[in-house]
């Protein structure tokens, strides 16, 4: 207890230390004035009481020394002062302390914001307890052709799971989409979570106010509630809580609100409402597979375990369920349904997991030049120094001594480089949260925390010891007072002198080849994603507004048609729109729509029991491909005439043509039709161009449109089906501005008020958000590319420089001789070049291997692409040409008299 | 080394009790009370009471303020703090502790060389 406060009050003693420096002054001088004094009473004269008191109080300043090291800490002390030092030093060149800290700042700064992301998406994901523990659970079907590589889960496999699993602590069901909000200020459809009981006790956050949903809220035919996430809370109703309890209009009918979610409760897709998912169970069948499940497992319990778990259960749940109507259990046997369980953490990443390590190691690589770019300009520092150096050491200063001294100015250079890089990557951070690529999950989530603070100061470190370590190595290592004997810069330089920083260049080009590899082959890839032609043209015209007609307004299909028909029309009126279409869903949102579903041709015969591919669905009006911009290949649109006499007829995909009858022309009269028996053959009218509608580095799906409105339908009732909620498409000269926005709510609500209107995009934001990874990975590579290959040069300029002020007495003696300015020229340049050289062919082995690492990233290309990697090699050789003769061009300016005089 | 923090160990002892014994004291006063204690046999600078004060001030044994002296000087006064009046006490035992057994070492000494 009482050593460490005595530890406490020398750490902070430095504090207080001018202070008690003076108070100790005082007292000594007070001590002596006392004994002076005594002195005087006993009789002594003035001169001889003081002699004698000074006497008595022994050696002031070895007392004072004592007490000083008392005082503090000796480590603590004597690094302040060799950091008030070094910090002195620098300042006496500022201009070369400036440059080192702006190139550190940006070096570390760069690679703070990555970790900074990499921080918040890929090591901690999940802000839930214990979040290690929770698993997903999704099916494969690799028995059925077509089928999405994961697919989601039943409320049939719900109830399974649920009764029979030995694994799960808890375990739920959940999906997202929109819940109508009427009857407060205007309709509304905020993003909803849909979850059964289990989801919410499986991330285990607590409600804030309130309650959250028991069993009787699942159980169909109770009272219907509704819990609100804090934001939405906030938003609408101004955080009152006198909220729970309320009754809210939530699609039509009365909800209680029941809780209110904390603020820090995050979900995937942001959502806003949560409501309870009811399944009835005695009307559920083996599919479809809508919902997403999750699960917590039990303490003890591995993912390994829970999987021969679901397994296990996979068999019973086959059994025990019904097919859906008209579908066969057949299908699902061939299927063969496997469920399997994956850590939630990973399908939160995603795929922006290899994009994010590929960013952070080129960063750490422009990290690295930066280094040995530093290291290069303090070995200039120190070996101007070197003589003083040597002085030192002759002096008595121990090699060790100087050698911290100088790593402690490396040291300082990168905490305070680390210093000004956390100020740029803080700022760095703000702006990424803004406007980052909405595909990063948790974007919100990322900030300077004390996670990212330590990584800032241990890169600062370990920086500043890396690029510390050299010139200490070189010059200050135990031979440091040989260097007196050497006459300094009198005789020219043998070539050993140059070895290291030839080196740490030759590591610059290498590094920074390596990078330009890597954004050359993201920038081909880019290219290659915007030379495809996606199935839409000029997405940046079509703006697109999903809307939902309430069943309460119109339940009959054919009136909710002509409600959705009277909406285009008032669309289409809108000044300035050239053209309006209608359909389930929107290019490039299949994350809206449902998986599709098998399709049959009349003229394809199957083997007994056997179906065929996953095709996917969207139900359209007449327009949609006009607005679209996707060509008719053969055939014609739908007309609304088709719709309204509900004939039986379709558009297929050139890709889904060709599949079965070679040719876009050879499908037009033939008959298909979806799932099974129940739905009759419908007759394919027009055959379209591919629509890239999972993106454009993805091969495009095939595709089957039905009309938007039809007489009998597997998923539509007695009186046919029509599309309730979908998608208006409109092509304007004005898209992006608020007022055709405005204009075209207004014309949904003049036909119908208590329509919501939601998910307002372009196509083109949806188009750029396809390529958000890939765009994303490019600036970022570029921005390292370009950072690498400016250091570089820098880094080449630098030693060549160096190299002609060094050798000016021999330019001088050579010129006096004879030797033309032109040749001198050549031999500098062709130093850098052979530099340069040996650089690039380093890079290009090295580049060779790493860029493998990025092949998941690249499209069109691969990793060897012969165009990159000789661009980038000319474009280095280039540079290094160039700056090269610049750097060597002093050499011209030498005059031999003054070189030979100036020693 | 080894001298110095032995003698230290010592003098902060005699501030200590010092202190005890006649109440809040300036550096001075403390000097001049263990000298005629002593009867000048401890030939100690007297500077080198600072940095013993300075240990005990950091160890929370004694607390400073500044006063007034005796002939109205401005002086820095040292108490005893109840932390140091207990440290008093263990350091006082312990030291008896070892004075008994260096005394009895001694005896024995004595006895065996007669």
């Amino acid at each position: 207890m009482k050593t460490l406060r005595r530890l406490f009050r020398q750490l902070t003693s430095w504090a207080t230390s001018a202070r008690d420096e003076e108070i100790l002054q005082a007292e000594i001088a007070q001590h002596i004035e006392m004994q002076t004094a005594e002195g005087l009473q006993a009789g002594l004269s003035p001169i001889e009481a003081r002699r004698q008191a000074l006497l008595k109080f022994g050696n002031a300043e070895a007392i004072k020394e004592i007490y000083r090291d008392q005082r503090g800490l000796p480590f603590t002390e004597t690094l302040m002062r060799d950091m008030r030092h070094a910090i002195r030093r620098l300042r006496k060149t500022p201009a070369l302390t400036g440059a080192v800290i702006l190139t550190l700042a940006l070096g570390i700064g760069s690679n703070t914001v990555i970790f900074g992301v990499i921080d918040a998406i890929l090591i901690r994901p999940l802000p839930y307890p214990h979040a290690e523990a929770l698993v997903s659970i999704w099916q494969s079907a690799p028995g059925l052709p077509g089928v999405p590589e994961s697919i989601g889960s039943s409320a049939s496999l719900y109830f399974t799971y649920r009764e029979e699993n030995r694994t799960f602590e808890h375990f739920g069901l959940w999906s997202s989409g929109g819940a109508s909000v009427t009857g407060i200020a205007e309709p509304e459809m905020p993003r909803a979570l849909f979850v059964t009981q289990g989801v919410l006790d499986a991330v285990g956050i607590k409600p804030a106010l309130g309650r959250w949903f028991s069993q009787a809220d699942d159980t169909p035919g109770s009272a219907e509630t509704v819990i609100l996430t804090y934001g939405y809370w906030q938003r609408r109703f101004a955080g009152d809580t006198s909220i729970i309890g309320r009754t809210l209009t939530i699609d039509s009918r009365p909800r209680m609100v029941i809780g209110v979610m904390p603020e820090e409760f995050r979900f995937q897709r942001d959502p806003e409402l949560i409501l309870p998912q009811r399944f009835e169970r005695n009307q559920q069948f083996l599919g479809p597979f809508g919902s997403l499940a999750i699960a917590r497992l039990k303490p003890g319990v591995t993912v390994d375990q829970a999987n021969a778990d679901v397994a296990r259960m996979s068999g019973i749940w086959l059994n025990a369920w019904p097919p859906p109507p008209g579908m066969d259990r057949a299908v699902f046997q061939q299927a063969r349904l496997t469920s399997r369980v994956l850590p939630l953490k990973q399908e939160v990443v995603g795929d922006i997991g290899p994009a994010l390590w590929v960013v952070m190691g080129s960063l750490a690589l422009v990290l690295l030049i930066t280094c040995a770019n530093v290291a290069n300009l303090l070995l200039v520092r120190a070996e101007a120094r070197q003589q003083e150096l040597a002085i030192q050491a002759a002096l008595g200063a121990g090699w060790g001594r100087i050698a911290r001294e100088m790593l402690m100015e490396s040291m300082t250079l990168g905490m305070l480089g680390g210093a000004v890089g956390l100020g740029l990557a803080s700022a760095a951070l703000r702006i990424l949260v803004a406007k980052g690529p909405a595909t990063l999950p948790r974007l919100g989530e990322i900030g300077i925390d004390p996670f990212v603070l330590a990584f800032a100061l241990g890169v600062s470190l370990l920086s500043g010891a890396l690029f510390g370590v050299i010139p200490v190595l070189k010059y200050a290592g135990p031979h440091v007072a040989t260097a007196l004997r050497g006459v300094g810069r009198t005789f020219s330089q043998g070539r050993t002198r140059h070895r290291v920083r030839n080196t740490l260049v030759v590591v610059q080009v290498a590094l920074a080849f390596v990078l330009l590899v890597g954004s050359g082959l993201m920038i081909r890839t880019f290219q290659h994603l915007r030379s495809v032609q996606p199935g839409f043209t000029r997405p940046e015209e079509i703006l697109i507004l999903h809307s939902m007609i309430p069943e309460a307004i119109a339940k009959e299909p054919e009136l909710v048609m002509r409600r959705q028909n009277e909406i285009l029309d008032r669309l289409a009126a809108i000044p300035g729109v050239s053209s309006v279409g209608f359909a389930s869903a929107a290019p490039l949102e299949s994350f809206l729509s449902a998986a599709g579903n098998p399709v049959y041709a009349e003229d394809k015969r199957l083997a007994e029991g056997q179906i065929p591919a996953i095709r996917q669905i969207r139900r359209i009006a007449p327009g949609f491909f006009q607005t679209m911009g996707t060509r008719v290949l053969a055939g014609r649109d739908l007309t609304w005439t088709d719709l309204y006499d509900k004939r039986r007829v379709a558009i297929v995909s050139e890709n889904l043509a060709r599949e079965w009858w070679g040719d876009a022309r050879a499908a037009l009269g033939k008959r298909i039709r979806e799932s099974g028996a129940a739905d009759p053959w419908r007759e394919i009218v027009g055959v379209v161009e591919n629509i890239y509608d999972n993106g454009v580095q993805v091969k495009p799906p095939e595709f089957v449109y039905w009309p938007a409105l039809m007489d009998r339908y597997i998923w539509g009732g007695e009186n046919g089906s029509a599309v309730g909620t979908g998608m208006f498409a409109i092509r304007a000269n004005r898209t992006g501005t608020e007022s055709l926005l405005a204009e075209a709510q207004q014309a949904i609500w003049s036909v119908n008020g208590r329509q919501p209107v939601f998910l307002v995009n372009t196509l083109k934001a949806l188009y750029d958000q396809s390529m958000a990874r890939t765009s994303f990975t490019l600036v970022m590579l570029a921005i390292a590319g370009g950072m690498a290959l400016m250091i570089g040069i820098v880094g080449i300029y630098g030693v060549i420089a160096y190299v002609v002020s060094q050798r000016t007495r021999e330019i001088g003696i050579r010129t006096a001789l004879g030797a033309q300015p032109a040749a001198l020229l050549r031999m500098f340049v062709r130093h850098g070049l052979w530099l340069a050289g040996v650089g690039a062919a380093l890079g290009l082995v090295a580049a060779a291997g790493l860029t493998r690492l990025m092949s998941s990233l690249l499209f069109g290309v691969t990793a060897l692409d012969p165009v990159t990697y000789a661009a980038v090699t000319a474009l280095l050789v280039g540079a290094a040409v160039l700056v090269n003769y610049l750097a060597a061009r002093r050499v011209i300016a030498v005059d031999p008299v003054q070189a030979v005089r100036a020693e | 080394m080894k001298e110095t923090d032995v003698r230290q160990g010592t003098l902060a002892l005699m501030v200590l009790k010092t202190l005890d014994v006649l109440g809040p004291l300036h550096g001075y006063a403390i000097a001049r009370r263990i000298e005629q204690i002593s009867e000048d046999l401890l030939t100690v600078n007297q500077g080198t009471l600072y940095p013993v004060l300075l240990k005990l001030a950091q160890e929370g044994s004694v607390a400073s303020e500044w006063g007034a002296s005796e002939n109205n000087r401005k002086a820095r006064f040292y108490r005893l703090t109840r932390q140091g009046r207990k440290q008093l006490q263990a350091e006082a035992r312990s030291w008896e502790q070892t004075a008994a057994i260096i005394e009895r070492f001694f005896a024995v000494k004595a006895q065996n060389l007669k």
